[in-house]
């Protein structure tokens, strides 16, 4: 479904130039899960962004459904760390963002709109204004609205990271459910190791300095998952640690880097 | 529900919103008027309430001809400034380079004391209504550019991004994002500009006028009568408060989602 081949990042800033990513190879299933993690400045959110076609890599290139990315697709939806709702509209006037820009036949997606509400558990907050709703419910809004288009890929950029951990958890579930429900694919940058296994059909682990890719982990654990994984507490453990010596310890050649550094 | 709750109590209690400004207003007034009493102060250099009061039963219908031509001048030069000022600030708004250009300009502009320009004004414009509207039209436009300007550049990066993700054109970047996000400050330019337009209005009756409550305040001042001017005064805060609270109740119709009307 998502097709990115050796890319590389560079961004120009003051006092010379930022490698973000360096010759990042990955491929996305249709229906997959995917969860992106890695230290910050490993350039996960550069890749999202470069999926999403809101940035052109420097060399390499980003493909989705068989096309090359160039500029936001109708079909691929971005979903970010906070909420992003226009604090004028109304909750349902929000989710129908999309629809109304892309031009699309309003009357239609209204009952999809209320429908996708009463999937995330805001039946009768429609009227509502962003500013009266909790910050998890205002992410479920924002999750609405990049349902709202039935996109074949949805893109999360750290979508939960701003709520507690309550609502954290609450949401992953939701999230996997709504995925098994709307068959989308889904990539999700994370830094959080229990979020990236409990999401994830394969967590793909990134290196900072610059941004590589360092390894993929597949997750074999049945879903429905929930966050206490009792029934599979062993795999998760054993997940668990290895995503840790993966996250914990740089792989040699960034480490000589540094000392040049210094 | 309980999210409203304090909110309802803080703007539902009659006595702050009604009675408190009520209260301190007549305070004043009474505090006033026992001075003049007590200190037996001759009403040639302060008359009682009761003296403006009679002073304005002698002639209510000249005084309110006078401070009907004063309204109009000053609305027809607050909405000049608004019709000019606007645009001017979205141009600043697009580009640096105009902004360069046209601040400087602005901020001289600016730093020319009123007063000093009011005789000139005479002189290009004549003795009529136009020098004054063009007084309140210098006095309000600095605030609604500045306002207008920095509200056009205050778009949150997180939504200019929701944006583009949506593959948005310019023009509904322009109108369903900057602008509607934008009004809240530009109400707080307008508000400025209104409570100066009263002053600009009347420092241009002061120069050259045969109307308007400037005028009256003058041609009193020349017979000696003090409490004519006051109640000239009087009239023009009553202008000022009306003027000023119309906007607050037109900003709170349309901006109701606005972070201070809430």
């Amino acid at each position: 479904m998502i097709q990115v081949e050796k890319v590389t990042q560079v961004f120009a800033s003051r006092g010379g130039s930022v490698h973000a990513l360096d010759g990042i190879d990955l491929h996305v299933r249709e229906r997959e899960f995917v969860t992106l993690i890695g230290r910050s400045g490993c350039g996960k959110s550069t890749l999202l962004r470069l999926m999403a076609g809101l940035l052109t890599p420097t060399q390499g290139r980003v493909q989705v459904a068989g096309e090359l990315v160039t500029a936001p697709r109708p079909d691929v939806s971005v979903m970010f760390q906070r909420p992003a709702l226009l604090p004028w509209r109304s909750v349902v006037s929000n989710v129908m963002l999309p629809v109304e820009i892309c031009g699309g036949d309003k009357k239609r997606y209204r009952d999809r709109a209320h429908e996708l509400l009463e999937l995330v558990g805001l039946t009768g907050f429609a009227g509502k204004y962003p500013h009266e709703l909790s910050g998890g419910m205002q992410q479920r809004v924002s999750l609405c609205r990049s349902l709202i288009t039935r996109p074949k890929v949805l893109l999360m950029d750290e979508p939960f990271s701003a709520l507690d951990a309550l609502t954290r958890t609450e949401m992953s579930e939701e999230l996997q459910r709504i995925q098994m429900e709307l068959a989308t694919t889904i990539v999700f940058v994370t830094h959080s190791i229990e979020e990236a296994i409990v999401l994830a059909d394969r967590v793909v682990v990134l290196s900072p300095h610059p941004g590589r890719l360092r390894e993929t982990v597949d997750i074999e654990i049945p879903r429905p998952r929930d966050l206490g994984l009792d029934t599979h507490a062993a795999d998760v453990a054993r997940l668990s640690s290895r995503l840790h010596a993966l996250l914990a310890a740089p792989p040699r050649e960034t480490t000589d880097h540094r000392m040049v550094h210094q | 529900m309980s999210l409203t709750a304090p909110r309802a109590a803080r703007s539902g209690s009659l006595f702050v919103s009604i009675a408190a400004p009520a209260l301190s207003m007549f305070g004043v007034i009474g505090l006033w008027w026992l001075a003049t009493i007590v200190f037996e102060i001759d009403s040639f250099l302060l008359p009682s309430p009761k003296d403006v009061v009679e002073a304005f039963l002698r002639q209510p219908d000249y005084l309110m001809d006078q401070t009907w031509v004063t309204v109009m001048e000053t609305v027809e030069g607050f909405l000049l400034a608004i019709v000019a000022g606007v645009p001017i600030a979205l141009l600043i708004a697009r580009s640096e380079l105009l902004e360069r250009m046209i601040y400087p300009l602005l901020v001289a502009v600016q730093a020319i004391p009123k007063i000093a320009v009011a005789p000139i004004l005479v002189v290009w414009m004549g003795f009529g209504s136009t020098p004054k509207v063009a007084m309140v039209f210098l006095v309000c436009f600095f605030p609604v550019v500045i306002s207008t300007a920095s509200g056009m550049k205050s778009t949150p990066s997180e939504l200019a991004e929701l944006l583009r993700s949506l593959n948005a054109g310019r023009a509904q970047d322009f109108f369903k994002l900057r602008v509607p996000y934008a009004l809240p400050q530009i109400f707080v330019g307008l508000k400025v500009a209104i409570s100066l337009a009263v002053i600009g209005s009347v420092i241009a009756e002061f120069v050259g006028a045969s109307a308007g409550l400037g005028f009256v305040i003058v041609q009193s001042g020349a017979s000696a009568d003090t409490a004519l001017a006051f109640a000239a005064m009087g009239l023009l805060s009553v202008v000022s408060i009306v003027l000023y609270y119309a906007l607050v109740l037109l900003e709170k119709r349309l901006l109701p989602w606005a972070e201070e009307n809430r």
